[in-house]
């Protein structure tokens, strides 16, 4: 049996923006990069994305904490796969269900959302040492960051790969687009431009705290 | 439950047996009960796509029957039975044959295409495609589903029959941009060559299994 519980982190406003910005999976913890590299070649792909793995992320959080007491130590990662792979087929036949255009347009990034190491990360690192409403709004808050940071990534390479914004052509006839933001490669430089943005106004903060520790 | 034991100490191994099972458990009501409720709205999605990519390829056509045809005959099947059936017909307002939809399949650049393509079996012509399934390149490869010219192959392509009725008189073949000299030619796409060959070859691989079962089981002009 884990300890008597420890006294819970306090529930506040950080529970939920860790994930926006600070931790960031993809811009700042550089987790879950595969399908944040594979299906962003549209913005829509990359929201659709976004909101599957956040449903997996709270519906996972939430059974795991709810448990957490309950599943010995030895056997959680087995327990936490088999709850996060439900939620995925769940996710799975919930798409197909809506949209078959979309779920051909995800491809097996679907599925491979049991992978995702944003989701087993969370539910080792946080649901199951926190209370249900603390996991809750803290894997909700990772959700729209990593939805948040797939909308990156997806709405510059759709711009400037395609030349429209999630479907609305936004030059006209006469844009030459750049297949080569909608291809693999494409991602890779539009990761890249993030992680510069990220880390650079990261830093500078980082700085003015320090100076202002300093002046202090 | 043990709950003064010392850490170090493991639970029995019934427990650890007991929780994974009881999770599996409940991880397999939640599946099955996803799987009840989603089911039939999948399968109204699918026919609902089957219905569009068949009335997209048999230009006029306003009404849909399955068939699965083989070597001992044309079997009908009912509107539900996608599955099974590898022969769609189109049929117009009036009843009339517009002509039938059939699937072909062959090896893209990054994996299999899918295609559907529509068949006049008085003309023996193919008067139509659309693309099924791909995952070829964007802006290159995917180019097979959208780019003007290249569809423009599909309106009057030849899929003629031999006399006797057992293969095709000329097999259809994709050549370079701007050499299509032949009717039974498909006109490629430069920047994808495979895609377009792929594109060729389902379509002739489907056309010559299919179209001699056709023209003995359905006759060339019903």
């Amino acid at each position: 049996m884990p300890p008597p519980a420890r006294p819970a982190a306090p529930m506040n406003w950080e529970t939920f923006t860790q994930g926006l910005w600070k931790e960031n999976p993809v811009f700042v913890m550089l987790l879950g990069l595969c399908p944040a590299m594979a299906v962003t070649n549209t913005a829509m792909n990359a929201l659709a994305m976004g909101v599957a793995t956040t449903f997996v992320l709270v519906c996972s959080g939430l059974l795991v904490s709810l448990l957490r007491n309950i599943i010995p130590k030895q056997v959680r990662i087995a327990s936490y796969i088999i709850i996060i792979a439900t939620f995925v087929t769940i996710t799975d036949y919930a798409i197909q269900a809506i949209s078959l255009d979309l779920y051909n347009a995800l491809g097996a990034f679907i599925q491979l959302i049991v992978v995702n190491c944003v989701i087993l990360g969370r539910a080792e690192a946080y649901a199951s040492k926190h209370p249900v409403f603390n996991s809750l709004v803290n894997a909700l808050g990772m959700g729209v960051g990593f939805t948040f940071a797939l909308l990156c990534l997806g709405g510059v390479r759709e711009i400037l790969g395609s030349g429209t914004f999630f479907g609305v052509m936004l030059f006209g006839e006469r844009f030459q687009p750049w297949s080569v933001f909608v291809l693999p490669p494409g991602g890779f430089f539009v990761l890249a431009f993030w992680l510069v943005l990220f880390s650079t106004v990261r830093r500078a903060r980082e700085r003015r705290e320090k100076e202002a520790a300093h002046a202090a | 439950m043990n709950d003064s034991v010392p850490i170090p100490t493991l639970p029995s191994p019934f427990r650890l047996i007991a929780t994974l099972g009881g999770i599996a458990m409940l991880s397999g009501l939640l599946v099955v009960m996803a799987y009840e409720v989603t089911a039939p709205h999948i399968a109204r999605n699918r026919r609902e796509a089957l219905q569009a990519a068949v009335f997209e390829v048999l230009p006029g056509a306003t009404v849909r029957s399955n068939f699965f045809i083989d070597a001992s005959g044309m079997l009908p099947l009912p509107d539900e039975d996608l599955a099974r059936a590898n022969l769609f017909a189109g049929f117009d307002d009036d009843g009339r044959l517009i002509g039938y939809a059939i699937e072909g399949a062959a090896r893209g650049y990054q994996d299999i295409v899918r295609v559907l393509f529509g068949y006049d079996p008085n003309r023996e012509i193919v008067i139509g495609f659309t693309v099924l399934e791909s995952t070829e390149t964007p802006g290159l490869g995917d180019r097979i589903g959208v780019d003007p010219a290249f569809l423009a192959n599909f309106t009057a392509l030849d899929v003629s029959l031999t006399d006797d009725a057992t293969a095709l008189r000329n097999p259809v073949e994709t050549v370079k941009q701007g050499e299509k000299t032949e009717p039974w030619q498909i006109d490629g796409i430069s920047g994808a060559t495979i895609s377009s060959v792929a594109v060729g070859n389902g379509i002739r691989d489907s056309a010559t299994r299919l179209l001699p079962l056709i023209r003995q089981h359905a006759g060339g002009s019903n």
